[in-house]
């Protein structure tokens, strides 16, 4: 058996009640066990919807016209138990007033029927495998005591912690800075190794997506312009959006953009 | 504004109040000439007479017509002392919130000493001394009044005041007067207008005790007033004070639930967006 | 041409936040100087206190010490009046438009402000200083009279730095202002701004966490963590070759297409 863990068939969404502006159109797509696929778009490109809507988190407004298959099949996938979700901000995702430990164990006490005493050896288990210093410490603190890296590593935590088989990242690293970017898209690369799950990874971010993915959607305005394996879309883009985006990088080989400035400096 | 519709307590607040207003409208056409003029017999019963459907008071004056008049000095008053008191607590608030050290020390004790007079006897005092007028109950109910929404716009502030829209008028070199009255207090004000029904119907409420105590405008007619008048002849003619009686609690209901309708309302939009 | 003047000096600039018994300091003995029309980026980790020194240079916080040249005067000297005149010539242009401007306001009104306030041209010529100003940075005049909420990122942003010229500054602060922007919306912007650089002579303090968009667009780069200056130079030559542990881990981070290729290749 290895047909795709998600089949994407023909998926409309619009937000709108006249349906005349999608948010995606016509999209199929499939996710194979244990890959890594990245959505790649700018903003209105539909990337975060097709997030949602495989996650079965579209609001209840969302017009939604085709299918989502989930191990060939038409039933939901459970939140949090098959799907694990990572927000662009997890001070968002996370309860401020609850304990970062009981947030993690509460997500395995739920789906994976473990007593409180096993949930809570699961949490301080899996704050160990994101990383954290100290997870005997970090158990019993609140959001609001630890940084942006440290809370998107518990977003994480609590996203796993019911060992599910497919981990969406939806601009999980964006509003963090580069190095901690960088340590995230380990982790993730690293669990996701580990555990045998497949990634799906939203980002604007050409180039960490190409660090990270296997395969690359690039997505415009709803569409599905171009989908490959990673280095082919990067070194051999067959669409013109596609070729523009990666014009439009600016890595630390770019060309300069400014002539040198004649004056000496001290 | 059509969600506010779909909330019932919202609907049945503004029903309340367009009553209210339509009354407060018409009673100068309905009702011509002074309402305090007799029209009949004094004492006259409520359905008894097709001319004087809610009878006559003791000196025969026509009880609809006077509480027709009343809606509009309770309306007039309401409103008046509690836009009066926002208008006065949002600059105040805004300006100790805004500018902060001692200009902020200063602004908010004066506050206090406001709060800790039980604000009827505040208006009480005042009006006893200055003597009573429209305004002048305007004046006093609003005195009382202004330390709540003075408070709410402060905390609003000083979080406002940390946003870049703050920082980008200050690049600008937009005079700080300025900020804090056209880019701050406008955005503090959500918070602070919510407070407006409870004001309203507390100002309405203190309005109708200063007339009951007889510290009313004595030239216009006052629910208060009529309350008062009545009193005298509690036991023959209960009505007297009782129909004023509940157009007051009808009012003040109004105006509380149209209030909690509207912050309701505003909160499901929120919500949704 | 040599040694010119600085247009702005900054030297001991310290600055130290006092959060729940705990003293954070945000900068710490910071010297720097720009040059007119040249561009110097600050870059580092968050919380290494770069958006923190940007607005103590603008006086959006007041230093606890140091000194702050602008033009050949003592800018920390300056109070009332005389600061918010001078203002005119030292501007900001911020990461989101939208919470830097009244959303509830017009195009027109936004940039109408500086006009106003500066004095710099008479009420009847302001429209048409407003519709030249949004012709100058590639917006249709047309848009005056839209609401900042109805338009695109890019043309707010476009705004936002139609603002910020408008009182025809020598030195504008890009705090995070090109981070936000979809990738092809970010070249133009960066383009627009290199433009009005080689016109008006504007310089910029340039900051972001973005180490490729440094390089390609600043001439020199201070790099900074915990609110220390860790190595500062020639914007290509730090990066193509940091010396401090933070350069060298920043530079690492940065995601990159050519590696990838040929790891997988």
């Amino acid at each position: 058996m290895t047909g795709p863990l998600v089949s994407i068939r023909d998926l409309s969404v619009t937000y709108r009640r006249d349906a005349t502006s999608f948010s995606l159109r016509n999209i199929d797509l499939d996710i194979a066990p244990g890959e890594r696929l990245a959505i790649i778009g700018e903003s209105g490109s539909g990337k975060s919807t097709l997030a949602l809507a495989v996650a079965g988190l579209l609001p209840p407004t969302a017009a939604v016209n085709g299918a989502i298959l989930w191990s060939g099949q038409l039933q939901l996938p459970r939140g949090g138990r098959d799907i694990g979700f990572v927000f662009q901000d997890a001070s968002a995702s996370l309860d401020p007033v609850m304990a970062v430990g009981r947030e993690i164990a509460e997500v395995a006490h739920t789906h994976l029927d473990q007593d409180w005493a096993q949930a809570e050896r699961r949490a301080l288990e899996l704050l160990r495998r994101v990383k954290l210093p100290d997870p005997g410490t970090v158990l019993h603190a609140y959001p609001h005591q630890l940084s942006g890296g440290q809370r998107q590593r518990v977003a994480i935590a609590a996203a796993i912690a019911a060992g599910p088989r497919l981990l969406i990242a939806d601009e999980a690293t964006s509003a963090l800075d580069t190095i901690v970017q960088a340590e995230i898209v380990a982790l993730i690369r690293q669990l996701v190794a580990e555990d045998g799950m497949a990634l799906l990874f939203v980002s604007h971010d050409i180039a960490l997506a190409a660090e990270l993915a296997d395969r690359i959607a690039v997505f415009r305005r709803g569409e599905m312009v171009e989908l490959g394996k990673a280095n082919a879309v990067i070194q051999a883009p067959e669409h013109a959006y596609t070729k523009k985006l990666l014009d439009a990088h600016i890595g630390l080989d770019a060309e300069p953009m400014i002539a040198p400035v004649g004056h000496g400096h001290v | 504004m059509r969600r506010l519709v779909q909330i019932p307590e919202a609907l049945v607040g503004l029903g309340i109040l367009a009553v209210l207003v339509v009354m407060a409208l018409a009673a100068p056409m309905l009702f011509p000439g002074d309402p305090l003029a007799i029209k009949g017999a004094p004492l006259l019963p409520p359905f008894q007479e097709w001319s004087l459907p809610l009878g006559t008071d003791r000196l025969g004056r026509d009880v609809l017509a006077e509480l027709f008049h009343g809606a509009r000095t309770s309306l007039a008053v309401g409103l008046a002392a509690a836009a009066a008191a926002i208008a006065v607590g949002a600059v105040i608030g805004t300006l100790a919130g805004f500018a902060g050290g001692i200009l902020d020390e200063t602004l908010m004790r004066i506050t206090d000493a406001f709060q800790t007079v039980p604000s009827f006897l505040l208006a009480l005092a005042f009006v006893s001394v200055v003597g009573p007028s429209l305004t002048v109950v305007v004046i006093a109910i609003a005195l009382s009044a202004w330390t709540g929404p003075a408070r709410v716009a402060r905390a609003e502030v000083l979080s406002i005041r940390e946003r870049d829209f703050v920082a980008g008028a200050r690049v600008i070199g937009m005079h700080p007067l300025e900020i804090a009255l056209r880019e701050v207090l406008p955005n503090a004000l959500p918070p602070v207008l919510a407070l407006s029904s409870v004001i309203v119907a507390s100002a309405i409420l203190i309005e109708a005790a200063l007339s009951f105590l007889g510290l009313g405008d004595p030239n216009r007619v006052t629910w208060g007033g009529m309350i008062a008048e009545g009193r005298t002849v509690l036991r023959s003619a209960p009505f007297l004070s009782i129909v004023p009686g509940i157009a007051l609690v009808l009012t003040v209901l109004g105006v509380y639930l149209a209030g909690e309708g509207v912050v309701e309302g505003t909160a499901v939009r929120k919500g949704l967006s | 041409m040599a040694m010119s003047e600085p247009l702005l000096a900054v030297s001991g600039l310290t600055k130290r936040f006092h959060r729940s018994g705990t003293i954070v300091t945000a900068a710490e003995d910071i010297s720097l100087s720009i040059s007119p029309a040249e561009t110097l980026a600050l870059a580092g980790p968050s919380g290494s206190g770069k958006s923190t020194i940007a607005r103590l240079i603008l006086r959006l916080i007041e230093p606890d010490a140091g000194r702050v040249d602008f033009g050949g005067e003592n800018f920390l000297a300056l109070r009332g009046s005389a600061l918010r005149a001078r203002r005119a010539r030292l501007q900001m242009v911020f990461q989101d438009p939208l919470a830097a401007l009244n959303p509830r306001a017009t195009v027109a009104r936004v940039l109408d402000d500086p006009l106003r306030i500066h004095a710099l041209v008479s009420r009847s010529e302001r429209p048409s200083r407003i519709a030249a100003l949004l012709q100058r940075v590639g917006l249709s005049s047309d848009l005056a009279d839209r609401y900042l909420h109805e338009i695109s990122g890019g043309q707010r942003q476009r705004v936002a730095i139609a603002r910020a010229i408008a009182t025809k500054p020598s030195l504008i602060v890009l705090d995070e202002a090109v981070s936000a922007l979809d990738v092809s919306v970010r070249s133009q912007i960066l383009e627009l701004l290199l433009d009005l650089q080689r016109t008006e002579r504007i310089a910029y303090l340039f900051v972001s966490h973005d180490l490729g968009v440094v390089r390609a667009f600043a001439h020199r780069v201070v790099l900074l963590e915990g609110g220390r200056i860790t190595e500062q130079g020639d914007a290509r030559a730090v990066i193509d070759n940091p010396q401090s542990a933070i350069g060298k881990a920043l530079v690492a981070a940065v995601p990159r297409l050519t590696t990838t290729i040929q790891e997988r290749s």
